[in-house]
C-alpha cells in the first residue's frame, strides 16, 4: 500500500472514529448555546471557536461528520443497488427490455432532481425530528442518484455477456438468475465498487448543496453541508480562518475517497 | 498679488474638496435589473429605485420629519370628510424632454393608475369603495380629485403616485424628477442623467440636483457589493447586513451608519385557523392567550438582537417601531424575558411540567414546529434560539425551512402548519395601510385569515378601532384608535413581535448632505441635495 493510500485510509479512519465516539470526543453538545461566548476565537474550551449563536464549532464539526460520513455511504449503497438491478437486467435481457429500462434511466437523468427534492421536502410532515428528516434527505438522494451508474452497469453487463466464459456457461445450459448470480455479478463487481465509492462524495456534496439552499439537515443538527453553508458570508473570513475547518475536512474526506477509489480502479 | 491669487485658489480648492461640489457621478448597486421603467407598473425594489430617482410627485413625505412636503403641488387641501383633495400645481414645470406639466397630466396619471387592467399595486390604497374617481380640472394649475369613499391618509398616499405625461412623445419615460434614464445595459447597469428641466433650486438659487449622473450597477451578491464599496468603486449601500456593517465598521467607522429602527419587523405567530388540519389539542393551545403570552415571555429578545443582528435590532412592541414618531404607542413596552412568569402563567392555564417536559391538562406533550423560509440565515438562527429558549420551559420545537412558495401555500391555502416565523416590511408609516392584516375579514389576517365574523371579542374590538382609524380625518381620534389596536395586540399576542431591525446603511464620507433615514429609501431619499466632495 502506498503512503498516499495509507494517509487516505487514516483520514477516513480518524473521521469515522471521531464521528462514532462524538459524544466522548466533542468538547460540548452540538446544540448547546454558550450565548455569552458567541463568535469567540479558538480557545482551550472551544478549540475551533464558537459560531454566531455560541455553539462550539469543533463539536458541530464532529457531529456533522457523523451525519455526512454515515448517511452518504448508505445513500451510495442504495443508489448502487438500484443501478445494479436496473443496469444488470437491461444488459442481461437486451432488446425491448433494455430500451424500456434505458428510457426510464434517461427520464431520471432528465428530471430536475433539485426541484423534486424541494417538493418532496415540502410534502414531508413538519413535526419530524431532524434525524428523521436527514435520513429521508439522504434516502431521496440515493433513490434519485442511481441513473448515471445504471448506464455504466448496463454497458458493463453487455460487455461481460460477450465474454468467452459466459458463452461457455450458456453452452452448458446456464441461464437466467443463475447466469446473473454466477457470472454477471462477479464480473460487474469492480464497476459496482467504483460506482459506490464515486457516489459517496457526490452525495456529501449534494447534501452540502441542499444545505446551501437551506433544505438540507434541519437545525440544530449539523452536517458537513450545513457547516459549509455558513461560509456564505465570506466577508467575515479573512480575520477568522478557523471557520474554514468544515471546508478543509470536506475536501480531505472527498480527497481520501477519491484516492481509495483510484486504488480500486487500478485493482479492477 | 500673485501670492494672494494663489492663496485664494488654494482656499477655493480646499473648500470644494471639504464642502462638496456640483457635478460628478454617484454610483451604487441594484440587486437585479429593473423589471419595468413604467413608474405606474413598479412592483420590485430595483424598479422602485429608478422610479424614486426619476419620477415627479405631487408631494413627498420627508424621511426625517415624516411630514409631507410640497413638490409638484405647492399646496393641497383635503375636504368632504376625506373624499376629496384639491391640489394647486407648480407653474412652469417641464418634463425632461421639454413637454410642459399641467393638471391634465394628473388626471391622466390617476386614470391610468386606477385602470384595473394595468394591475398597479400603488392603486390599491385609493380603492376606498365602489365607484369611480371624479376629477375636475379647475385651471391648468388647479385640480380636484373626488374618491367614492373617504380615505383617512389621503394626502400622504400621493407620496407614491408618480406623475406621467399625457402628451409627451416619450410617454412614461419623460421624467419630472431629478434624473432621467439615459442608458440601460441589461445585467450590467442603468445610467441616470441629470434632468436639465428639473424645477427645484437650492436656497442660493442653484439648479438641483448637484450630481451630473447616477450609475446603478447590477450586483446580486451583497458581499461583492461590500467589497466594491470598501474599494471606493461605489458610493453607498442602501441596506447592509449586520455582518457586513461590522466588517466595514472595523475598517473605518465612518463608512457605515445605523439609522435607527426601521419599519421591518420579525415576528412569530401560531396557526389559529379552526379548519386547519392539525390536532384539536394544538388548536386549543394556540387559541389560548395565556399560552401565547407565555411563549412570548420565554423568548429572549435581547439575546436574539445581540447574537443574530449584532445588536442592530430592538425588542419589538408591535409592527410600528419607536422611530415612527406619530404612530408608535409610547405607553407600551416590550414583553420581558421571564421564564418563571411564563411557567406560572402556563400552570394557571392547566399545563404542567413533568420531567422537563411540558404537558397540557390532557397529558399531551407540548411540541410544535416553526416553519420559516429557506435560505434566510438570520431567520433560521432566530428559530434555533427560540427552540433553545422554549426548551427551558419544557417545550420541544422543531424548526423546518421551506421554499417560499411551499411556505405561502401552507400559510394561505392548506393552513397545515403550527407556527410561522417571518418578517414584515411596512413601506407606509401610516397604519391605515395595514387594514387587511388587522381586520378579521382581511386576507392578511395571518393567524386566522378571512374570518366570516370576528372569532373573538378582542378581534371585534380591533375591527371597530381600525374602521375608526381609517375613516376619520381627526388625527387625535385616529391615533387613539390605533393606540388601542396596538394595546390589544400587545395583550393578546396573536402575533408575537420579536424585533424591529435597525436600518443599517453604508454611505461614503465623500458624499455631502447625506441624512440617512430608517425609512425607505434610506440613503438617497434627498438625492437632489447629495454632493460628491471629490472623486
Amino acid at each position: 500500500m502506498k503512503l498516499v493510500h495509507k494517509a487516505a485510509l487514516a483520514v477516513l479512519l480518524c473521521a469515522g472514529l471521531a464521528s462514532i465516539f462524538a459524544s466522548y470526543v466533542a468538547p460540548a453538545g452540538y446544540e448547546q448555546q454558550f450565548r455569552n461566548e458567541a463568535q469567540a476565537g479558538p480557545s482551550l474550551h472551544h478549540p475551533l471557536g464558537t459560531d454566531d449563536l455560541g455553539r462550539d464549532r469543533l463539536a458541530r464539526l464532529i457531529y456533522g461528520m457523523r451525519v455526512s460520513l454515515f448517511l452518504a455511504p448508505l445513500a451510495a449503497l442504495l443508489s448502487t443497488i438500484f443501478a445494479a438491478v436496473v443496469g444488470g437486467i437491461a444488459g442481461l435481457c437486451g432488446g425491448w427490455v433494455e430500451r424500456c429500462f434505458m428510457a426510464a434511466t434517461d427520464l431520471f437523468l432528465a428530471l430536475p432532481w433539485l426541484f423534486l427534492l424541494i417538493t418532496v421536502r415540502a410534502l414531508l410532515p413538519l413535526n419530524m425530528s431532524p434525524m428523521a428528516s436527514v435520513i429521508i434527505t439522504f434516502a431521496l438522494l440515493g433513490m434519485l442518484g442511481w441513473a448515471p451508474a445504471a448506464r455504466v452497469i448496463c454497458a458493463g453487463a453487455k460487455q461481460v455477456l460477450k465474454s468467452d466464459f459466459v458463452w461457455a456457461a450458456r453452452a452448458r445450459g446456464c441461464g437466467g438468475l443463475k447466469l446473473m448470480r454466477m457470472h454477471l455479478l462477479p464480473g460487474l463487481r469492480p464497476a459496482l465498487a467504483a460506482q459506490f465509492f464515486l457516489s459517496i462524495p457526490v452525495f456529501i456534496i449534494a447534501e452540502a448543496n441542499l444545505g446551501a439552499l437551506g433544505l438540507g439537515v434541519s437545525e440544530p443538527l449539523p452536517s458537513l453541508g450545513g457547516l459549509v453553508n455558513e461560509l456564505q458570508d465570506f466577508v467575515m473570513l479573512p480575520p477568522e480562518p478557523w471557520r474554514l475547518a468544515p471546508l478543509v475536512v470536506l475536501i480531505m474526506v472527498i480527497g481520501a475517497f477519491q484516492v481509495l477509489l483510484n486504488k480500486q480502479e487500478v485493482h479492477a | 498679488m500673485r501670492t494672494r491669487a494663489l492663496l485664494i485658489w488654494f482656499v477655493l480648492f480646499c473648500a470644494s474638496t471639504v464642502f462638496g461640489q456640483s457635478g460628478g457621478e454617484l454610483r451604487f448597486c441594484l440587486r437585479s435589473d429593473p423589471k419595468t421603467f413604467n413608474p405606474l407598473l413598479v412592483n420590485d425594489e430595483s424598479s422602485e429605485t429608478v422610479r424614486y430617482l426619476t419620477a415627479g410627485f405631487l408631494l413627498r413625505v420627508n424621511r426625517i420629519t415624516q411630514q409631507p412636503e410640497p413638490e409638484l403641488a405647492t399646496s393641497w387641501k383635503v375636504f368632504d370628510g376625506g373624499r376629496s383633495i384639491r391640489f394647486k400645481l407648480r407653474p412652469g414645470v417641464r418634463y425632461s424632454d421639454g413637454t410642459p406639466f399641467s393638471a391634465a397630466d394628473v388626471t391622466y396619471t390617476m386614470e391610468k393608475l386606477l385602470d384595473p387592467s394595468i394591475h398597479s399595486s400603488t392603486s390599491d390604497a385609493f380603492r376606498s369603495g365602489k365607484g369611480k374617481l371624479a376629477t375636475r380640472v379647475l385651471s391648468p394649475t388647479d385640480i380636484e380629485l373626488t374618491f367614492p369613499a373617504p380615505i383617512a391618509n389621503l394626502a400622504n398616499l400621493f407620496d407614491g403616485v408618480p406623475i406621467i405625461s399625457s402628451s409627451s412623445p416619450q410617454k412614461e419615460m419623460a421624467a419630472l424628477g431629478p434624473f432621467f434614464v439615459a442608458e440601460h445595459k441589461a445585467g450590467a447597469f442603468v445610467l441616470l442623467k441629470r434632468n436639465p428641466n428639473y424645477w427645484k433650486k437650492d436656497s442660493q438659487g442653484r439648479q438641483l440636483p448637484y450630481l451630473d449622473s447616477v450609475r446603478l450597477e447590477i450586483e446580486q451578491n451583497p458581499d461583492i457589493e461590500a467589497m466594491k464599496y470598501e474599494r471606493g468603486e461605489i458610493d453607498l449601500i442602501n441596506t447592509v447586513s449586520p455582518a457586513i456593517y461590522d466588517k466595514l465598521a472595523r475598517v473605518n467607522a465612518s463608512l457605515v451608519r445605523d439609522a435607527g429602527p426601521s419599519t421591518d419587523t420579525e415576528e412569530l405567530w401560531f396557526n389559529e385557523v379552526p379548519a386547519a388540519p392539525i390536532p384539536a389539542y394544538k388548536k386549543q393551545w394556540f387559541a389560548s392567550t395565556a399560552f401565547r403570552q407565555a411563549i412570548s415571555e420565554s423568548i429572549n429578545r435581547e439575546d436574539m438582537s445581540r447574537l443574530v443582528f449584532h445588536g442592530h435590532a430592538v425588542p419589538a412592541v408591535s409592527n410600528v417601531p419607536q422611530s415612527n414618531k406619530f404612530w408608535f404607542n409610547q405607553a407600551l413596552r416590550p414583553h420581558r424575558f421571564d421564564t418563571a412568569e411564563a411557567l406560572r402563567r402556563l400552570q394557571a392555564d392547566g399545563f404542567r411540567l413533568e420531567n422537563q417536559q411540558l404537558r397540557d391538562k390532557n397529558g399531551n406533550a407540548v411540541e410544535f414546529s416553526i416553519v420559516t423560509n429557506a435560505g434566510n440565515r438570520s431567520r433560521e438562527q432566530m428559530a434555533t434560539m427560540i427552540q433553545q429558549d422554549l426548551k427551558q420551559i419544557g417545550i420541544e420545537v422543531s424548526v423546518v425551512t421551506l421554499d417560499f412558495n411551499s411556505l405561502l401555500e401552507r400559510m394561505t391555502q392548506t393552513f397545515n402548519y403550527d407556527a410561522c416565523l417571518l418578517g414584515t416590511v411596512n413601506g407606509d408609516l401610516d397604519p391605515s395601510s395595514q387594514m387587511t392584516m388587522w381586520l378579521s375579514s382581511g386576507e392578511d389576517h395571518i393567524w386566522n385569515p378571512k374570518e366570516k365574523t370576528p372569532a373573538t371579542g378582542w378581534e371585534a374590538e380591533i375591527d371597530k378601532q381600525m374602521r375608526i382609524e381609517a375613516s376619520t380625518l381627526d388625527f387625535n381620534k385616529r391615533k387613539a384608535a390605533w393606540d388601542r389596536v396596538q394595546k390589544i395586540a400587545w395583550e393578546q399576542q396573536p402575533v408575537i413581535y420579536l424585533l424591529n431591525k435597525d436600518s443599517l446603511v453604508a454611505i461614503s464620507p465623500q458624499i455631502k448632505n447625506a441624512q440617512p433615514s430608517p425609512f425607505r429609501p434610506q440613503t438617497y431619499w434627498n438625492i437632489e441635495d447629495l454632493m460628491l466632495a471629490r472623486r
